[in-house]
């Protein structure tokens, strides 16, 4: 639990405010969709829009938080905003895998418990 | 319930988890194949699951939604690739939008589940889980943090409150 918070505040060991602001990004469902949809390439602010239950001018907002804290670019081009991921503020691989451990064993120990308890809840 | 080993290996993209409980293989079977010992156990206490497809065959499909402190909810699919009870489940797990379509654009997961006797009593439960491109586990990057921050999130809310007030 503690490491996964380091994951991501070791993005920055300089100082306390960008690993906050990355934290703070990615504290949000739709943000870290937007993150995710943004590492396999460059999606317009008006295309994200249309994949969110929100207005153009929401999205454009969390854009702008992704942005401040060095998550997502974004360019113009032409009338567009274009967004893409910044995949060297992100994590390497290795800590996806670190994640995804920390999940199973999560899952492993309700597992356990689930196992532990009386025969499946029916009455004797 | 003992974890007995955890090997993560970039070049395949895999994390492969066994874990050791003391149960017979007929009953660790069910936290699979009874969605509602499933829901009890996929989501963390702070984003339960709930499963409202589960057709446990070859072939067949599952979907299911977590739920977050905010009411914020996210859906994911299985496919069943391989299924022989009570020792052995294949599947793709995937995300999906809110009417539990497969959502374009994001990678899914293969998972590998197997379940063996021991000897002297319980069961063994192996998880492989495979990334199918390192595309694909750039983008988990993000996705996988989620997961991590669901988990985390129910831990974190006084930094979380000092970093949105700050």
């Amino acid at each position: 639990m503690t490491r996964l918070t380091y994951n991501l505040v070791v993005v920055d060991q300089g100082g306390g405010s960008t690993a906050d602001r990355v934290f703070h990004a990615l504290a949000d469902p739709t943000r870290r969709e937007i993150v995710a949809l943004g590492l396999a390439g460059e999606h317009s602010v008006s295309d994200l829009a249309r994949r969110f239950p929100m207005s153009f001018a929401a999205v454009q907002k969390h854009v702008a938080v992704l942005e401040r804290a060095g998550l997502v670019r974004k360019r113009r081009d032409g009338r567009q905003q274009l967004v893409c991921s910044d995949p060297d503020t992100l994590q390497e691989a290795h800590r996806l895998l670190d994640q995804l451990e920390t999940v199973w064993r999560q899952r492993m120990d309700r597992i356990g418990d689930l196992l532990a308890e009386p025969t499946g809840g029916d009455p004797p | 319930m003992t974890v007995n080993s955890v090997e993560k290996d970039l070049d395949s993209r895999t994390m492969t988890i066994t874990a050791h409980f003391d149960a017979p293989v007929e009953r660790v079977w069910q936290v699979w194949s009874d969605p509602r010992q499933l829901e009890r156990w996929w989501g963390p206490p702070t984003y339960p699951a709930s499963f409202t497809e589960h057709d446990l065959s070859p072939g067949g499909r599952a979907a299911y939604s977590m739920t977050g402190p905010e009411g914020d909810r996210h859906h994911g699919w299985w496919r069943f690739t391989a299924v022989d009870a009570p020792h052995r489940i294949e599947l793709e797990d995937g995300f999906a939008d809110d009417q539990g379509r497969p959502t374009d654009g994001l990678p899914s997961m293969t998972m590998l589940v197997t379940l063996t006797e021991q000897a002297g009593g319980g069961t063994t439960m192996a998880i492989r889980t495979t990334f199918p491109s390192s595309e694909a586990m750039e983008q988990m990057v993000a996705m996988g943090m989620d997961e991590g921050m669901r988990a985390a999130m129910g831990q974190i809310d006084d930094v979380l409150a000092s970093a949105v007030t700050s």
